[in-house]
């Protein structure tokens, strides 16, 4: 009896995990129904991922666009909350992402490392919610009888093509994006998109509303233009393109005077504010006083 | 084909009694609600793109009957739409105009003065819209105040509560004489299926509606859920089609409510044509009731001519 048991056991099917979009809080396959093989570091077959098309990333666009008022409108206090809890249940998901990354080339060390620093840095930008607007805002000293503030506000929605950089990268482009309460698009990386599909199961069972971050993969060059071209879409970062792409996709993205972004960096460096001040815009408000 | 025995050379003028009316109507075979969904849900698969999209979008803003049917329509509210109406896209002169402007009664008179000279008609909602509880005479003065401040098209309500408790000589009575009030304007009869219940229902609402003197049917209100659905203007389309059949005269269809997309608009024109045939494909006999639909298609419009998405930034709020 037990010998049959463990017979049947060991004959056990496979139950390969199938890893489709993240679009406005859903997980749908691609509208073009193609999906690409991913491979590991000795070219073994891991899994298929989605291979979102053009009309994938006009449905995120619109998915993220939808999502803005709610989330700019959003108290800093409440996004800081919200970003907290996907730590958590990051830190819940450590041991798939440790597997995720290790097809990846990496030693087990290396991944167990790359997934600390990756919710680390989660955390250190969920702290900044309620910080950066005294940071990057002023009280401006004006001559006459004004109260005058700068503030900044989100920029609306952000297209990030992510660096290869399958988790610390990721987390290091999407997290300062939305902190702030702009709505992201991500195309995750080509060759690594596993962790990012992962994380978006992650966003999906936090308290993170649907459409903030909306996470397509595919192919870079494929979508990437129709993104920068897209007129919804209100600033781009350009981090995981390759050099010689980028004049094309700049040109794109000046159509509606796109903010593009574009910083390669080290990922295990102190990350500074820069990633969260490239997407905001200044408000300046004259408010009279002693009327 | 016999089914419909004694609608055979019926004319809208006949006088009719009630056991007779009663006959006919259940008389009408019953609609396989499973067929209707499976042949909505089919023909909504049509791929249609590049030209074949690009005239599509052209003839379902021709078909639209912009509406504003909100309890804070101000005159400004109307005249901005009418202006829209005109020119949906202001920067491209070669987008068609809409079908019609469609208000309740007392804007009509703004919505005919912005309208002035553009040849896009005023349609006004009448008969105590959306609920149609009133007194016979308040319908029909509603009616006739619509008509002489110049609405050219009445939408007008049946009485739900009396057809779902079978009294169809009211219900028919009262387009009649909601007909006449009407004098030359065209009268479009809202059957809202939303409260039908039944695909049966819908057929036969809309064949005493047809033989009543509608100019058209048309689903819904827009204040009740669901509003439009494929299945629901399949049934009536096929009516329609029936009809003209039967005794010769064509009424339009217009499905109202809950078409938002491109995609859907293409939806039902694919639906129009393969039902009731490409004698409906026109702006005189098929409507959009929409408002959000137009933004949709101005931007479908858009991607096609210049290559990119484009975004609702660049339309009109309405």
């Amino acid at each position: 009896m037990s010998e049959r048991m463990t017979k049947r056991m060991s004959d056990r099917l496979a139950v390969r995990k199938t890893y489709k979009l993240y679009i406005g809080g859903a997980f749908p396959r691609s509208e073009s129904g193609r999906s690409y093989p991913v491979t590991d570091t000795k070219d073994r077959f891991v899994a298929n991922a989605s291979h979102a098309s053009r009309k994938d990333v006009r449905d995120a666009v619109s998915a993220a666009r939808k999502a803005f008022g709610g989330w700019s409108g959003r108290t800093a206090y409440n996004r800081a909350q919200i970003l907290y809890r996907i730590a958590e249940m990051l830190e819940g998901r450590r041991d798939q992402f440790i597997t995720e990354l290790r097809h990846t080339g990496a030693s087990k060390t290396q991944a167990a490392n790359e997934v600390d620093a990756a919710i680390d840095r989660w955390v250190w930008y969920a702290g900044w919610a309620d910080k950066i607007s005294t940071v990057a805002g002023a009280a401006n000293p004006v001559s006459g009888p004004f109260f005058n503030f700068s503030t900044p506000e989100p920029t609306g929605v952000v297209g990030i093509i992510a660096p290869d950089s399958p988790l610390l990268g990721l987390v290091s482009v999407v997290a300062p994006a939305i902190v702030t309460g702009n709505t992201t698009v991500v195309i995750a990386s080509e060759p690594a998109p596993l962790p990012a599909i992962t994380l978006a199961e992650v966003l999906a069972t936090s308290d993170l509303p649907g459409g903030v971050i909306n996470i397509l993969t595919g192919h870079r060059t494929e979508l990437a233009p129709w993104l920068a071209s897209h007129m919804d879409v209100n600033a781009i970062d350009l981090t995981g393109v390759p050099d010689a792409d980028v004049p094309s996709l700049e040109d794109a993205a000046a159509g509606n005077l796109k903010r593009v972004f574009r910083a390669s960096e080290d990922w295990a460096d102190d990350p500074g504010t820069a990633r969260m001040t490239a997407f905001l815009e200044v408000k300046t408000v004259w408010h009279p006083v002693g009327v | 084909m016999r089914v419909f025995g004694d609608a055979w050379g019926v004319s809208t003028e006949t006088l009719i009694g009630a056991a007779e009316l009663r006959a006919f109507l259940h008389g009408l075979p019953g609609v396989d609600q499973v067929g209707a969904e499976e042949r909505a849900a089919r023909l909504a698969t049509r791929s249609i793109k590049t030209s074949a999209k690009a005239e599509a979008i052209d003839l379902a803003i021709s078909m639209v009957d912009l509406t504003t049917l909100e309890g804070a329509d101000t005159a400004g509210k109307v005249a901005a739409l009418c202006a829209k109406a005109a020119h949906p896209d202001p920067s491209d002169p070669s987008v068609p105009k809409v079908a019609a402007v469609c208000v309740y009664p007392d804007m009509v008179e703004v919505a005919v003065r912005s309208l002035e000279g553009t040849g896009i008609g005023v349609a006004s909602v009448a008969t105590a819209f959306p609920s149609g509880r009133a007194p016979l005479e308040a319908k029909l003065a509603d009616t006739r105040a619509a008509v002489a401040a110049g609405a050219a098209e009445i939408d007008m309500v049946i009485d739900r509560g009396a057809f779902l408790s079978g009294d169809f000589l009211k219900v028919f009575e009262e387009i009649t004489a909601v007909k006449q009030a009407c004098g030359q304007a065209h009268l479009k009869v809202i059957l809202e299926t939303g409260e039908l219940s039944t695909y049966d229902n819908v057929r036969r609402a809309s064949w005493l509606a047809m033989r009543a003197g509608a100019d058209f049917i048309k689903t819904s209100t827009g204040k009740v859920s669901p509003a439009a659905t494929l299945p629901v203007t399949l049934v009536m389309l096929e009516a329609v089609r029936d009809y003209r059949a039967a005794t010769g005269r064509q009424v339009g269809v217009k499905p109202a409510g809950g078409i938002r997309t491109t995609k859907d608009a293409i939806k039902y024109l694919v639906l129009v044509n393969e039902t009731a045939g490409p004698d409906w494909l026109t702006p005189h006999w098929f409507r959009l009731g929409a408002s959000s639909v137009l933004n949709d298609l101005l931007m479908q419009r858009r991607k096609l001519s210049t290559g990119v998405y484009s975004g609702p930034d660049y339309f009109t709020l309405d």
